[in-house]
């Protein structure tokens, strides 16, 4: 009787042992070296689709307290809602810095990616590095802005458009301004896209779509300039009279 | 032990006491499962969600609870998602994160017309979150990427649309890469998916260029051109020297020309001037070179220049600048009628385009028959004679598997390789990536495809699904159909001969680069268009390809402006309908102060060189000479109608307006030509 009690005990203890768990992930290497800070060197306020890679890497570095490249310190990616990191974490290379490709999550928004190093104490360091995923409505927008609006709202020129940007009296706002756009009322955004300037007194030189545009189209517009609004544009939200 | 079986089952009153107590407890487990439904927990989730929130009252109302059930049987969708997704339709929401009560993002279509699995793919009748979603192994239909999700649209929209570039780009590769040469791919329509790339033909390849190149072309296209659609088959150096064997042999000579080369000049001048020509007649509107950074510049119409030197024999390159078409009838590049001089330059400036790195030190031995016949083995079994004609060898039917539903394809049918996750997203993707990794014996090439590529194929194979093809006619959006369109006579022959249709588009046919000219004969004044064609100036001053000029004859111009004039004329107006000499000088004022004030056309457009600055529209300094006054009118009223997708926004003018901007262009007839400074 006591031999069962005791076999039961063992495999009890057994199964007890399977279930703990074990520290996630393969055993990584120790770091070779620490730094004190995470700095960016490329890849931030890219535009990709949701659940779509970005178009370019996301590097960064880390450096020391005297702000020098650090080879060989681990560098960690972390974000919400589903972004995938390949890979998500590493050592920096000989030149200090360290290169993800990152997929953002499946919805459409701001993505604040996290890039974290430990000093030697384990005391963490980390920036935020903002992505922008665009959802059906901002990719229609994304689309519509490359045909109607890029030419005179983006002051950059590239060999395959030149920018009217400069050639015109009033300088037509970039849509990543935040400062201003995120200023301009869904409402009034929506009346400049389908009225034009002067409609709202503003300078004639921007056009009204609205018999170019449908009204679906104007307002994927808009979502994709609230999208790109670099300070991130922040809703007012519906306000109700309290129960 | 033996006192609890007396206790319980003692007696027949004890026992029957017990097994009722057991009974009643097992009775009571059907109803406290169906009680402890995951769903069930999700609505109360819910309900407790709202209630703190302003709108509570609304929401609660509209809340429906128990089973919820979206039935379309003309789709075969029963989708239960509601059931937990309670908040889809619930615009107020838009701030929570948490699933699943999410409000659904803005979408073109109703959620009640066509539910949740047409689009998300997943179990529609599940009504746990695990059998939902499918992230289990073995489950047929899992949940579709976000990635991939405009496969979704590809099902019944076989049109482009502009919310779906990914699946336009997909599909768009599909045509470019030759997928369609080898994979046989039926849209839901049942109309064959064809190549818009133009593979060479082979027939005659050993006067176009030598074995040693075919051999360094094959070992890796994409060192000799990194924009090379052709993919790498990835062949051993014994199998090359065979191929590149038989493809000289098999080669024809073409009808010799009876025109000698024309003297190729080899002075440091005849290289400037040889770039200017290429520069002026444009040709990096379709071709494109890598400049001293690396980066490639120019279209992609034509084949990448970067390394023509290495490639092409001089005669050859001679008899295809002198007519492309002989060669090669159905080649996009237009007879330029370049007289020897010219032919000559560009020439000296093509042949210094050489790498000496890609052919190397490459030296091939006379070939035996027995090399010869075995290439001929090889090209047959790769499937070579899929894109290109050779001589001897049959187009193969059926060369790779059908594609038509590969995007309903059971995972249980699939062979996947080591490593690539049991979906088939992925499987795609790694078959694409890296076909070989499947097997070595397996015939696909490698791609060389960035990742964003890759995705884009894959969202559009995913839209070729049995759902797809089963799809009630009335919702598919049908793919415009390719135009035949043929222009008629000396014209038409002309039309053909200087390849207008790789720019422009008539009637349905042709390209985009170059605006539509459908409506042309309305639009401009004959005496201009000779002019035009004869010597295209330019008319949109930030534009990079432009017309390039063709040396044609005045018999020629005036053949082409009589069939344009009469033949390419909207039904809507006369052109003659506006009598331009009518306009009063208080119409041109009034035009004016409308053209500078009211809507401010100097922004995209040049009237005045020393005052406009507009950049994005034809400068108009000499319009009133190039346009009929009607076109204008209706052009200003509304542009879209007589050209679909101009840039133009429609300003909906008033008669009046319109007329009075019409008389201030039409008086713009010959201002001071100035060259307008390029930023």
């Amino acid at each position: 009787m006591t031999r069962t009690w005791q076999a039961c005990a063992i495999l009890l203890l057994a199964l007890g042992g399977a279930c703990v768990r074990r520290p996630a992930g393969p055993t990584e290497a120790a770091p070779k070296a620490f730094g004190a800070a995470v700095v960016l060197v490329s890849g931030d306020k890219q535009e990709a689709a949701i659940g779509a890679q970005l178009g370019q890497p996301l590097v960064v570095q880390v450096n020391d307290v005297k702000g020098a490249a650090v080879p060989g310190a681990l560098v960690r990616f972390a974000a919400a809602g589903g972004t995938v990191f390949q890979p998500d974490h590493g050592f920096t290379g000989p030149d200090g810095q360290f290169t993800t490709n990152v997929s953002l999550g499946s919805m459409a928004g701001q993505y604040q990616i996290v890039a974290s190093t430990a000093d030697a104490s384990g005391k963490r360091a980390q920036i935020q590095i903002p992505e922008i995923a665009l959802g059906y409505r901002e990719q229609l927008g994304q689309q519509l802005n490359t045909i109607h609006c890029i030419r005179c709202h983006d002051p950059e020129s590239t060999p395959e458009r030149v920018s009217n940007h400069d050639n015109l009296k009033a300088q037509a706002h970039q849509f990543t301004n935040g400062a201003v756009m995120n200023a301009i009322s869904d409402g009034n955004l929506v009346a400049i896209i389908g009225h034009g300037g002067a409609a709202l007194n503003k300078s004639a030189e921007m056009p009204p779509y609205e018999h170019r545009l449908t009204k679906t189209e104007i307002d994927a517009l808009a979502a994709y300039i609230r999208a790109v609004a670099d300070p991130p544009y922040r809703p007012q939200g519906v306000f109700y009279a309290s129960n | 032990m033996k006192k609890l079986v007396n206790v319980l089952f003692g007696d027949s009153a004890r026992a029957f006491g017990t097994l009722s107590a057991v009974l009643l407890i097992l009775l009571a487990v059907v109803p406290a499962k169906d009680y402890f439904r995951d769903w069930r927990a999700y609505q109360k989730g819910y309900l407790r969600l709202v209630r703190g929130r302003g709108d509570a009252t609304t929401l609660t109302r509209r809340f429906q609870p128990g089973l919820q059930q979206i039935w379309l049987p003309e789709l075969g969708v029963v989708d239960r998602c509601t059931t937990c997704h309670s908040a889809l339709k619930e615009a107020t929401l838009v701030d929570v994160k948490m699933q699943p009560f999410r409000t659904h993002p803005p979408m073109p279509h109703n959620l009640t017309e066509f539910g949740c699995v047409v689009c998300h793919r997943g179990q529609g009748g599940a009504t746990t979150a695990e059998e939902a979603h499918g992230s289990t192994k073995s489950w047929e239909d899992p949940i579709l990427p976000a990635r991939y999700l405009q496969s979704a649209c590809g099902q019944c929209h076989l049109e482009r649309l502009t919310g779906t570039p990914l699946l336009n780009q997909g599909r768009e590769i599909l045509a470019q890469y030759g997928c369609v040469r080898c994979h046989v791919i039926k849209t839901p329509e049942s109309v064959l998916m064809t190549g818009a790339d133009d593979p060479p033909s082979l027939e005659h390849i050993a006067g176009k260029t030598t074995r040693e190149w075919i051999a360094a072309w094959l070992k890796n296209p994409q060192g000799y051109a990194g924009s090379a659609t052709m993919p790498n088959f990835q062949l051993a150096d014994d199998d090359i020297r065979d191929i590149s064997a038989f493809l000289i042999a098999q080669s024809t000579p073409e009808a010799a020309s009876s025109e000698p080369a024309p003297a190729v000049p080899t002075n440091d001048a005849a290289q400037q001037d040889g770039a200017s020509l290429y520069g002026e007649s444009f040709c990096a509107s379709c071709h494109a070179t890598q400049n001293a950074a690396g980066l490639l510049v120019g279209g992609n119409v034509g084949p990448e220049l970067t390394r023509v030197g290495s490639k092409v024999k001089s005669e050859w390159l001679a008899s295809w600048l002198r007519n492309p078409g002989i060669y090669d009838p159905g080649t996009k590049m237009p007879h330029y009628r370049l007289d020897a001089r010219q032919i000559g330059l560009l020439m000296a400036f093509l042949g210094d385009k050489t790498d000496s790195d890609f052919i190397g030190n490459r030296h091939l031995d006379a070939a035996t028959p027995i090399q010869i016949a075995h290439g001929k083995q090889l090209v047959n079994e790769r499937g070579c004679a899929s894109c290109h004609e050779i001589n001897g060898i049959k187009k193969p039917d059926n060369f790779a598997p059908e594609l038509t539903l590969v995007g309903s394809r059971p995972l249980a049918k699939i062979l996947f390789a080591p490593g690539v996750p049991h979906t088939l997203p992925d499987y795609i993707g790694a078959k694409i990536r890296n076909p070989r990794s499947f097997g070595t014996s397996l015939k696909m090439p490698q791609y060389s495809l960035a990742p964003q590529q890759v995705d884009a194929l894959v969202t559009a194979l995913l839209a070729q699904t049995d759902r797809a093809q089963k799809m009630p006619a009335g919702l598919r959006i049908a793919a415009r159909k390719p135009s035949d369109y043929r222009p008629a006579g000396k014209a038409g022959q002309l039309i053909e001969d200087m390849r207008c249709f790789s720019c422009h588009s008539i009637n349905g046919r042709g390209g985009d680069m170059a605006p539509d000219l459908t409506w042309e004969g309305t639009s401009v004044t004959r005496a201009w268009l000779v002019n035009f064609l004869k010597n295209p100036n330019t008319l949109r001053p930030a534009l990079i390809r432009r017309m390039p000029r063709f040396n044609v004859t005045d018999a020629e111009a005036n053949t082409l402006a009589d069939y344009i004039m009469t033949v390419y004329q909207t039904p809507a107006f006369d052109r003659d309908s506006l009598d331009s000499s009518r306009f009063a000088a208080a119409d041109v004022e009034h035009g004016k102060e409308l053209f500078y004030g009211k809507y401010a056309c100097e922004s995209c457009h040049i009237v005045d060189p020393d005052k406009d600055k507009g950049y994005i529209g034809p400068t108009l300094t000499q319009v009133g000479a190039r346009l009929n006054s009607a076109w204008i009118y209706h052009w200003l009223k509304n542009a879209q109608t007589l050209r679909p997708g101009t840039l133009e926004p429609v300003w909906n003018m008033n008669n009046e307006e319109a007329r009075a901007v019409t008389a201030f262009l039409m008086a713009q007839k010959a201002g001071p030509r100035k060259e307008i400074a390029r930023k």
